[in-house]
């Protein structure tokens, strides 16, 4: 996806990478941010930059300035990364900070909300302020959408072919 | 024979079992995986599906745009509105336990409604952002 | 010696950091190096999943199950990282959408969506 200059291709790569994602997070035990992420990354995404694409140019322009000083702040970025995350346990173990505060949810949902699934049960109902903000944020977003592109163009604007 | 026949007669079979599915994952995501806003995408993409396939003025004529404007905030009004309720029945802001005769049973049309209200917010922003983007077109 | 298979062990048994390092920084790379504009929300796109795989990596144990509660299963996965992750999967696809619907009007605009040449355009003006 770094070196294809057909934005058509990079959709599509973008795409399937999504399903990809999708894929690791079911296998992370994650299932419903799979399927948040499989419908939303490559459902609506692919969708709306593919609507992008018809509005405006399909082809990448030839990149003017040196690669160097992103590669060397891109290789920086990543040492410094990895000296940050190597500090932290390894993957899969049971009993580590992180851990704490999950089988304390686990146990309440049931009996406290009479819902199975935990994540809905915190989603909704422990974390039910957040969800709301959540919603505000996607709202937010269908109105500054429709601010901006809700008229039709003005003519001879637009694409130049 | 035009040349779409074949994706106009699958779409036409399969956009109900979608839409079936939506309403499916938004009840069931107290039992599985599922939620508000999983089904929320997947009702939005059926409506975007069909006016992919069907042209952009059948899909207006079907799903109104001023209908789709008026649901994206009338989600979040339902949303707030529960905690509201919550408010007046005497406990702190978005608290469930007294909206029914039993704590349990109050956490459960909570969650219900916040769910549905989360439905209708995500489902209308998605085929409006999609109105907006395609009816943009070149003249 | 020891030394050396104790920090081999390390380097793999933290093998999703890796992953996840080097989706972050292949994602900062094309948000900075490529001008054009849909390509670096791409990349954002990409920097922003690398970040769902970080957390949802660090809530995984590894005989657990995923945390819907029945009777089957005992031990389960950590289910507030899914939560997190679920609100900024969303909140992503909304800065994705209106950065599109910016980068359409900057189109409309200035005729084109590659940086240098937008930035050429107003240095003129």
């Amino acid at each position: 996806m770094v070196r294809v200059r057909n934005l058509f291709a990079v959709v599509v790569l973008s795409g399937i990478y999504s399903f990809l994602m999708a894929s690791v997070l079911l296998v992370l035990d994650a299932v419903d941010v799979a399927l948040t992420e499989a419908s939303v990354g490559a459902g609506v995404g692919t969708v709306l930059l593919l609507g992008t694409l018809y509005l405006t140019k399909t082809e990448e322009a030839r990149p003017v300035h040196s690669i160097l000083l992103p590669l060397f702040v891109a290789v920086g970025t990543a040492a410094v990364l990895i000296w940050g995350v190597s500090a932290t346990p390894p993957f899969g173990i049971a009993d580590t900070p992180v851990q704490l505060a999950g089988p304390d949810y686990i146990h309440r949902s049931l009996a406290e909300t009479g819902i199975a699934n935990v994540v809905s049960s915190v989603l909704a109902s422990y974390r039910g302020f957040d969800t709301l903000g959540e919603t505000t944020v996607i709202f937010t977003a269908g109105i500054a959408v429709l601010m901006l592109l809700k008229h039709a163009a003005p003519p001879g604007s637009g694409r130049k072919d | 024979m035009r040349l779409d026949v074949i994706l106009r007669v699958v779409t036409k079979l399969i956009l109900p079992f979608v839409l079936v599915f939506a309403i499916y994952v938004q009840f069931h995501g107290d039992y599985g995986p599922g939620g508000g806003f999983q089904a929320g995408v997947i009702a939005g993409a059926t409506i975007i599906l069909y006016a992919l396939i069907y042209g952009l003025a059948s899909a207006r004529r079907l799903v109104p745009a001023a209908l789709v404007e008026a649901m994206i905030p009338l989600g979040v009004l339902v949303y707030a509105g529960v905690g509201v309720v919550g408010w007046l029945t005497g406990a702190n802001f978005l608290d469930y336990s007294h909206l029914a005769h039993d704590p349990v049973h109050g956490q459960e049309w909570g969650v219900f409604l916040v769910e549905a209200g989360v439905f209708i917010t995500v489902s209308a922003t998605m085929v409006a952002i999609f109105y907006a983007f395609a009816g943009r077109g070149r003249r | 010696m020891s030394d050396l298979i104790a920090l081999v062990g390390d380097v793999v048994a933290h093998y999703n950091q890796w992953i996840t390092v080097f989706l972050m920084v292949s994602g900062l790379y094309i948000v900075i190096a490529r001008g054009n504009m849909v390509k670096k929300l791409v990349g954002l796109s990409l920097f922003q999943t690398s970040v769902y795989l970080l957390y949802i990596s660090a809530g995984k144990i590894l005989s657990g199950t995923a945390p819907i509660i029945d009777p089957h299963f005992t031990v389960y996965s950590h289910p507030l990282p899914h939560v997190l992750i679920l609100t900024a999967i969303v909140v992503g696809i909304a800065t994705l959408a209106v950065g599109l619907a910016l980068v359409v009007r900057i189109n409309e605009a200035y005729g084109t969506i590659e940086e240098d040449e937008i930035f050429k355009r107003d240095d003129d003006r």
